[in-house]
């Protein structure tokens, strides 16, 4: 290779823009600053809508808080055709559902993680993992008709007084949270360096010893993240679960077991009431104003979430 | 209780629980195809319902969630594709682009009822355009964007750095080399990320709700503002607001919405198994 001396470099530098025609150069140029100005609208299009969204709930569901005395969320009844909005048996149902269905999915979900991740053969896992990914895919609904056609019939076998409860609900969330719990823990598992794991075997631990005191451990930041987007799947499921909790919202009479009673959620409200309400009502508000309450929830577990996989591969980063 | 005896119970009660998530998956597919498939003929899939949906098809309602899903796409891809882009080529590490990402994150974690609402308060209200086709596939479209930026935002990152530089050293400007030299190689898992996200918008209920899904409307849609029927919600309608119906009509209801998402899912893997396959570096 020649060296270039300084001075050849300036020529060189000065004379190439002369090779291509000044207009069309121009017209690139433009052209380019167009397209690339376009890419940075739709880069940062995301906050917009994110942020349009949440206008349009509050431009809606603010009216609610004028048209209904906060005292009056607090009722203890819903009951929209004689004017009460109590806020309190929908909630309840909303974390009664979300709380079986994470008692059922997380640990389901974090063992079939680590049997994926540090026990199965790979020809399995390459036939699991799919699988998975199908059930991931199976629309809401589906597994709404199947809970109310199939396992509803099962729970009043069982001898619940009626099929369609909490429990039928969080049985199908749970089952529906799983794909997300496990693909998640998954990959925690799976960015634990495996000179851990050699580490702990070198020295004589056994497999399990392995990973529940040194794999574990490790991922355990992701796992929380796991099990914080599982509760963030299942507090939003709507038609599903609209279709197997029966829908009562009524918290005055609790059964002795109260996952055996119906309950009603706040989506499953939204979804069942919205069809039927007058625009501009205060029905219409107070809907809009759940759809509020459901928003920032999510807004925070996923938020939390984010920080603390942010976290997480920061200091990743500065440590390896 | 030795560490090796331990070891043996803990490796068999995880295979156990892992075999408890695993095979009711396939049970449940079974289970649908086999109540299901004495229905499906060409004439359940093409034709009306009929005599209050307790006969007849779902053919208005399959064509509808078609329709839906082929906006959803036109409504998405660019959108998405142009945000994955920026994210994977311009961005630069700073707060706005940390925003961009939290803005993506939270996007994907809203609920889909909330998405109905957003739809029912901004396109069918605000803006106009009634129940239509138009406001279900911006609805749609919208919740399916943060699935979509992520796959094809990786997509885009897998294409090596080093076909970057040679372009660039080349003298092509930056987007002469995205056009011609990145985003090629990316297509194959762009598509399978659009694919994926319209897997999931065609199963999806809440959105279309108050957006565009009608209860019962044997006529086909004429135009982007007309209602349409829609699988998801016929499948509701048919197993919980329809007194008497027959369960076979319902179960091959599902099969078909089954079908449609899984074969979504299927292409999109098969894509992204080949691509695997083909690439060349």
């Amino acid at each position: 290779m020649s060296v270039v001396t300084p001075r050849q470099r300036v020529l060189e530098e000065h004379r190439q823009p002369h090779q291509i025609p000044d207009e069309e150069k121009h017209s690139t140029n433009r052209k380019e600053r167009v397209i690339e100005f376009i890419i940075k609208l739709c880069g940062v299009s995301a906050i917009f809508i994110i942020a349009l969204i949440f206008l349009f709930l509050l431009r809606e569901g603010l009216p609610a808080l004028t048209q209904v005395a906060i005292s009056d969320f607090a009722d203890a009844r819903w009951y929209p055709i004689e004017g009460k909005y109590g806020f309190t048996p929908l909630l309840f149902g909303t974390l009664l559902v979300t709380a079986g269905a994470v008692i059922i999915a997380v640990p389901l979900g974090l063992v079939t993680a680590i049997y994926l991740g540090e026990i199965a053969p790979t020809w399995l896992r390459d036939i699991l993992k799919p699988l998975i990914e199908i059930l991931a895919g199976i629309p809401s609904i589906v597994l709404g008709f199947l809970g109310w056609l199939v396992l509803a019939p099962l729970i009043q076998k069982a001898g619940a007084p009626t099929g369609l409860t909490a429990l039928t609900g969080s049985l199908i969330l749970g089952y529906m949270a799983l794909p997300t719990i496990i693909s998640i823990a998954e990959d925690a598992l799976y960015a634990v360096p495996k000179e851990y794991r050699d580490g702990a075997l070198a020295i004589g631990a056994t497999r399990w010893q392995t990973i529940w005191r040194v794999v574990m451990p490790a991922a355990k930041t992701g796992t929380v993240t796991a099990i914080m987007l599982g509760i963030g799947r299942a507090i939003g499921e709507t038609m599903a679960v609209m279709m197997v909790t029966g829908n009562a919202a009524n918290i005055n009479n609790f059964q002795a077991n109260i996952f055996l009673q119906p309950v009603r959620t706040m989506t499953a409200t939204i979804a069942a009431e919205m069809g039927e309400v007058a625009q501009g009502s205060t029905h219409y508000s107070v809907l809009f104003a759940i759809g509020i309450v459901l928003f920032l929830i999510t807004f925070a577990v996923n938020s939390i979430a984010a920080r603390i996989v942010g976290k997480q591969s920061r200091s990743r980063g500065s440590s390896l | 209780m030795t560490a090796e005896r331990r070891n043996n119970i803990a490796t068999i009660l995880i295979t156990l629980v892992a075999a408890v998530v695993v095979i009711p998956i396939v049970f449940v597919i079974a289970f649908v195809i086999i109540q299901g498939m004495g229905m499906i003929s060409w004439e359940f899939i093409t034709s009306a319902p009929t005599n209050g949906m307790r006969e007849g098809g779902i053919g208005p309602a399959l064509l509808g969630t078609i329709l839906l899903t082929l906006g959803t796409a036109i409504v998405a891809m660019p959108l998405a594709i142009g945000a994955a882009i920026y994210l994977a080529e311009y961005a630069p590490n700073n707060w706005v682009t940390r925003q961009v990402r939290l803005a993506i994150v939270n996007l994907a974690g809203i609920p889909s009822i909330v998405y109905g609402l957003f739809g029912l308060g901004m396109f069918v209200l605000f803006l106009g355009t009634g129940t239509s086709i138009l406001a279900g596939s911006l609805t749609l479209g919208l919740m399916t964007l943060p699935v979509v930026i992520s796959t094809a935002e990786e997509a885009i990152l897998s294409v090596p750095p080093e076909f970057r530089t040679v372009s660039l050293s080349l003298g092509a400007t930056k987007w002469q080399t995205i056009r011609n030299h990145v985003l090629p190689h990316a297509t194959p898992g762009i598509i399978t990320g659009v694919i994926l996200g319209l897997s999931r918008a065609a199963g999806e209920t809440a959105p279309i709700l108050f957006t565009v899904a009608a209860f019962y409307l044997p006529e086909l849609p004429k135009s982007i503002m007309d209602q349409t029927m829609a699988l998801p919600y016929h499948l509701y309608v048919i197993s919980t607001q329809v007194p008497g119906m027959p369960t076979e009509i319902q179960y091959a209801t599902a099969l078909v919405l089954l079908l449609v998402v899984l074969l979504l899912t299927t292409f999109a893997t098969i894509v992204r198994t080949i691509m695997r396959r083909r690439r060349e570096w």
